[in-house]
């Protein structure tokens, strides 16, 4: 493959009804080998964007292609080389785990003598070698999850979409899914697009993360650059007189930047651990009582503050959230 | 790790495994299949057996006042018997083409089966959709006119084997062959139903297509359901119907196709110039509808 990038967007616009615009004009580039993440609250476009990407849905303006193939012109080449894992789960209950990959299977043409090997593979891959022949009925949520992850292999497809692979799933299960993927980048050396809106899980996963809001991507990173960007680590401090330190504080090593709020002072250091005895020690020299010091390592939360003016937390799944997701998709294709 | 080089491009794969999978869904799961056996066993039973039409005119619902009777001797009093009998028969056989009307009412709820099967797989696209299957369809590269075309494929199979069954019921309750029937009408019989349920199913899956949620199609298919029984010679002869009924049920293509069905099963005698009518309007109709169908799924399905 001669093409530098896997995944390639430029101007991609999806506007639904005419007026309603899901996604607005994103530029992104995925590396060969690289996991990228697309991370958003509900509704922000990221499910958008993974179906042009997968064919799925015509952009409105705007083009993409995967592994140099134009998702326009070429979308049979692209699906070809694509595996999608959805959000749901859209296994057949009624069918048996071995029949649903099977059937995943004939849906790429391939043949039986090969798919039935490749199949049995995944099935070991996955961990449901003994579940093969059980209806998807019995099936729990992580195995589910799992199944979708080996359907969406069958093809042996270098690009993989997972939208929002852990979406409703407990926390060990969640933990095992994450090793899984790991596993499909080191392994295989697959490259991967997911979406997902759990931060914890953009920042132990990803490569590179794009945050999207409102159909826009706002910044794209790794996690450390992402972090990074907002000035390092966040220190607060509190005396008991009421006396400025600002001056003081700021000729601490590593110290960017000192506000002060209300009682307390806050620091942003580039080097936290390093900076809160310092300030500890001058405060000290010149008299003063520290009555609380507290130091904080930037997550993607305070990232994600930062580029949209909203928190994430308030975008959390629960189940309501969920739901209304799910709706608000099923109407979108009106 | 090339995908691409050991799978067949035909522009048809996918088709039977798509079609396997609903007809799997259906018989590893009876439930619906079952639902839909019962109605028309219940109109049978009720309609065909127990408020069987063909009793009003048979001779055991004539019984001659005493006064009337003892003015005629035993063996007068057979004939009698036996020529009100012959009247009813003739009545029935002009009627409804058969001395039984069961057998009448059969080969309705056989196309009746035929209708409530392709609505119910009609209405498995919802879920297609609701579910995520079929966007995880849409990314593998099948043809969009196979997903439709498996979804066709499936209902058809299904009415199909439904609508023998619906025969199989009616034989222990009193079907009766016309004599003009030979085996091999049976074919003629699976021919009609093929071309409806390839119709009806067409339409059903494009009415759905676009729709999320259950409810808009059951709201579709209640309203169609009645009309679409009701003025069709389900039930009774087109010909003995208001002129208003008989303008819908004239063009209602279910009539055609128990018409002749009808022919093929329980007439004494078969209208081959009638028959032909009705095979070119049935075939019609499916051609037509199928197209619409399919045109209009493949460019929702291509947005």
């Amino acid at each position: 493959m001669s093409e530098e990038d896997a995944i390639k967007a430029e101007g991609l616009t999806k506007v639904f009804n005419g007026s309603l615009v899901a996604v607005d004009h994103i530029n992104f580039s995925v590396k060969h080998g690289e996991i990228f993440g697309f991370l958003g609250p509900n509704g922000a476009g990221k499910t958008t964007t993974i179906n042009m990407l997968i064919t799925v849905l015509k952009p409105t303006d705007g083009k993409a292609s995967i592994l140099g193939y134009d998702i326009a012109k070429q979308n049979n080449e692209v699906r070809y080389s694509i595996g999608l894992v959805p959000q749901e789960y859209t296994a057949d209950e009624d069918l048996t785990g071995i029949e649903n990959i099977l059937l995943c299977a004939d849906l790429y043409g391939i043949p039986r003598e090969i798919s039935k090997k490749r199949a049995l593979d995944l099935l070991d891959l996955v961990e449901l070698t003994e579940f093969k022949d059980k209806k998807v009925q019995t099936f729990s949520g992580g195995m589910r999850r799992r199944l979708e992850l080996a359907c969406g292999l069958i093809n042996r497809p270098k690009v993989l979409f997972l939208d929002e692979p852990t979406l409703g799933l407990d926390v060990q299960t969640r933990a095992a899914t994450w090793n899984y993927i790991k596993m499909l980048k080191k392994e295989f050396g697959m490259t991967l697009f997911m979406t997902t809106h759990y931060l914890e899980e953009a920042d132990a996963l990803c490569d590179r993360i794009a945050i999207i809001d409102h159909g826009k991507i706002i910044v794209v990173g790794t996690p450390t650059e992402l972090k990074d960007s907002l000035g390092g680590d966040i220190i607060t401090v509190a005396i008991k007189k009421d006396v400025d330190i600002t001056g003081l504080v700021e000729k601490i090593e590593h110290v960017k930047e000192v506000k002060k709020e209300n009682d307390s002072y806050m620091i942003k250091s580039a080097n936290g651990e390093v900076t809160a005895p310092l300030i500890i020690e001058a405060l000290r020299k010149e008299g003063h009582v520290v009555t609380r010091l507290s130091l904080m390592k930037p997550t993607l939360n305070e990232v994600y503050l930062q580029y949209t003016g909203r928190s994430m937390r308030d975008a959390e799944d629960s189940g309501e959230a969920i739901h209304a997701k799910r709706m608000m998709m099923a109407r979108r294709r009106h | 790790m090339s995908g691409m080089n050991n799978v067949s491009k035909s522009k048809i794969h996918g088709l039977w495994a798509l079609t396997n999978r609903e007809l799997k869904k259906w018989y590893k799961a009876p439930t619906v299949f079952i639902i839909t056996l019962i109605q028309p066993v219940i109109w049978l039973g009720l309609l065909g057996n127990a408020l069987n039409l063909g009793d009003l005119v048979s001779s055991n619902s004539i019984t001659f006042p005493a006064d009337l009777a003892s003015q005629f001797t035993p063996q007068q009093l057979g004939i009698l018997n036996q020529f009100f009998s012959n009247v009813g028969d003739q009545i029935l056989q002009s009627t409804f083409g058969t001395t039984s009307y069961i057998s009448f009412m059969a080969v309705g709820m056989i196309a009746f089966t035929a209708l409530f099967t392709t609505m119910f797989s009609g209405m498995s696209v919802v879920w297609d959709r609701r579910l995520g299957f079929l966007n995880k369809v849409l990314s593998t590269p099948v043809s969009r006119a196979v997903i439709i075309l498996s979804k066709v494929l499936s209902a058809t199979l299904r009415s199909m084997f439904q609508a023998a069954i619906i025969l199989l019921i009616a034989l222990p309750l009193g079907f009766q062959f016309g004599a003009a029937f030979t085996p091999i009408n049976i074919l003629g019989v699976f021919a009609f139903l093929f071309l409806i349920c390839l119709g009806l199913s067409s339409l059903f899956i494009a009415i759905n297509i676009r729709s999320t949620r259950m409810e808009t199609p059951m709201a579709v298919m209640n309203l169609l359901n009645l009309p679409l029984t009701f003025a069709s010679s389900a039930f009774f002869p087109i010909e003995r119907m208001p002129d208003w009924l008989q303008a819908v049920a004239n063009v209602n293509p279910l009539s055609y196709t128990m018409n002749g069905m009808r022919q093929l099963l329980i007439n004494s005698t078969i209208d081959y110039s009638q028959l032909a009518l009705q095979y070119a309007y049935v075939g019609i109709f499916a051609a037509v509808l199928t197209t619409i169908g399919i045109v209009l799924s493949w460019r929702f399905l291509n947005k």
